[in-house]
């Protein structure tokens, strides 16, 4: 039975690369090392597979050729005057590539996943910074570590121990026993349960948490008794470790990027971060969700020079979140085809935003059936990236990790095979000629 | 009743994430999870569904006890039974806000619907 080691987790933002698949006769028969979420997705990737390309017809669809299939899509997004390309946080960066320079060519808007999770720190992390470091570093050096907003317990099962709390490190190497817990959030989570201080803060609440925290920490008291829910005491004391801790890290969720204050809570966390340096070390990271959120980020800012929602019907890029992104775009009905790949943002976005999704041509390239695809006018299944195909990924510490094929799906195209013919045939139909054309 | 509405990850919502036609995304998703007190107040139990209703629509869900939420706070998993009463808007930000949401909760005699019967509902709108 051959094994394959090292093998990189094509799930959630640990990107953990120490998985180890077991696989006889092209089927995973064993997966070790890995976590709930993980093992599922080795296990059952076989599953609820989308297996003929089709395209709808009245209420139903009928199976057609990848060739057909494609050339439908080619022919929706080039009649379309502002087509939107959204998704790419489960496929890898040589997809995002492509897909850029097709976003580009036909003057489209393009956007991740990321506008629904921590955009708004991307935000903020362009009016402030952002002092962060790599998992490494956490797991060799952190004594004090905090979750705020997140629940890695349900979201990233491994990331406390593989990276921040039990691991053995460098200067860490009691592990736990050297290493102090804080969790800070609206409800006692399992992570909270586990947690040496928790901070339960009233929803909606955290900003005015973490200002006090900088106030206590710049002026030495504040005048109220209480903020947010939490005892002027208990504030002192979070302020006092983060203080004196030799290696402070602040992880945060979705939990500040969702709630009231967006990208402004987040900015108060980078400031705490930042004032806590004149004292100690500290840094902060954001806990991303699908493995390659973090990629598309990068490959969209060394690209256009932006990490987001970019639109180029100017011919030029232009990013301004509100307007440009995916959930701005539909619910102001601003978009006339829509590309969905690696993500089901009809399970995922306001009900406003799924309503107009069902009304425009859609695309949907996908290894899996979801809602999306039942929405969709063109369903292009893909092989599964990580798993039936090679690529590049970014974990949440921005680490570029390369993704493994472990098995074959020798029936299926992969997304960047899918999108390099897409690509062609729109450059074709918009008239460019065969011999100026790169073979990529 | 009213309540703040947050909504969020959970290990069975992940775990059922490429299966979301199936009975199964349904169990793990179309849930609020409610401080025991509140359901006693609410006069539900374990399994029966309640209708959530918020500004942007309403939804029903079966309801689920968790010690671990604050009286006046409940949590959905993210899914599109959350998603049935996010608001409008992005605050200027491009990020809807999925979490402190403003709901009021009554107990329903209404029928949870799958993940794929709810999405196909906005296509026919």
């Amino acid at each position: 039975m051959p094994t394959i080691e090292d093998v990189v987790c094509p799930f959630c933002g640990c990107l953990c690369d120490d998985i180890i698949v077991h696989v006889e006769n092209n089927e995973i028969k064993e997966v070790e090392n890995a976590c709930k979420f993980g093992a599922h997705r080795f296990l059952t990737v076989k599953q609820h597979r989308i297996k003929k390309p089709m395209i709808r017809e009245g209420q139903d669809f009928r199976e057609v050729s990848y060739d057909e299939a494609i050339s439908r899509a080619v022919e929706i997004l080039t009649k379309a005057k502002k087509p939107l390309l959204y998704g790419f946080s489960s496929t890898s960066c040589e997809v995002h590539e492509v897909a850029i320079e097709l976003a580009e060519l036909l003057g489209a808007v393009i956007d991740n996943t990321a506008s629904v999770c921590h955009g708004p720190s991307a935000l903020a992390v362009q009016e402030v910074g952002y002092p962060s470091v790599t998992l490494g570093e956490v797991k060799n050096r952190a004594d004090l570590v905090i979750y705020w907003a997140c629940n890695p317990m349900h979201a990233h099962p491994r990331h406390m121990s593989r990276y921040s709390l039990f691991p053995r490190g460098m200067f860490a190497d009691k592990g736990k026993l050297d290493r102090f817990l804080v969790v800070v959030d609206v409800r006692k989570t399992e992570t909270a349960e586990m947690a040496d201080l928790f901070l339960k803060v009233k929803p909606g609440y955290d900003f005015e948490v973490l200002n006090a925290l900088r106030t206590i920490l710049n002026k030495g008291d504040i005048p109220q008794e209480e903020v947010g829910g939490v005892k002027k005491d208990t504030l002192k004391e979070l302020a006092e470790r983060m203080k004196n801790c030799k290696f402070g890290i602040l992880f945060f969720g979705v939990g500040l990027t969702m709630s009231r204050g967006k990208h402004r809570n987040i900015a108060e966390a980078i400031k705490l971060v930042r004032d806590l340096n004149r004292y100690t070390k500290f840094s902060i990271m954001a806990m991303r969700g699908h493995y390659n959120v973090t990629g598309f980020n990068e490959v969209l800012s060394w690209e256009s020079g932006f990490p987001f929602a970019v639109d180029f019907t100017r011919g030029y890029p232009w990013y301004n979140p509100g307007e440009t992104d995916a959930n701005s775009l539909l619910q102001n009905r601003d978009v006339d085809a829509v590309l969905v790949i690696a993500s089901d943002p009809a399970a995922h976005f306001p009900k406003e935003s799924v309503k107009v999704l069902a009304k425009v041509p859609l695309i949907v390239i996908d290894p899996f059936e979801s809602l999306t695809t039942k929405l969709a006018d063109v369903v292009i299944p893909s092989k599964v990236v990580g798993i039936e195909a090679e690529g590049s990924a970014y974990r949440m510490d921005a680490v570029p990790l390369r993704l493994k094929k472990v098995i074959e799906a020798k029936d299926l195209l992969s997304d960047l095979e899918i999108m390099e013919r897409i690509l062609e045939g729109v450059k074709r139909k918009l008239g460019y000629k065969a011999e100026l054309m790169v073979e990529r | 009743m009213e309540f703040i509405l947050i909504s969020g990850r959970t290990m069975h919502q992940g775990e059922t994430l490429h299966s979301k036609c199936s009975e199964d995304y349904m169990k793990a998703c179309a849930i609020c999870e409610m401080n025991p007190e509140d359901m006693r107040a609410l006069g539900v139990k374990e399994g029966d569904i309640v209708k959530v209703i918020s500004e942007a629509g309403e939804v029903e869900v079966y309801v689920k006890p968790c010690e671990g939420l604050d009286r006046g706070i409940v949590f959905i998993p993210m899914g599109p039974w959350a998603n049935a009463v996010v608001p409008v808007g992005t605050d200027s930000t491009g990020m809807p806000s999925f979490k402190g949401i403003r709901v009021r909760i009554e107990k329903s005699g209404g029928k949870v619907l799958r993940g794929d019967e709810l999405v196909m509902r906005y296509a026919y709108d």
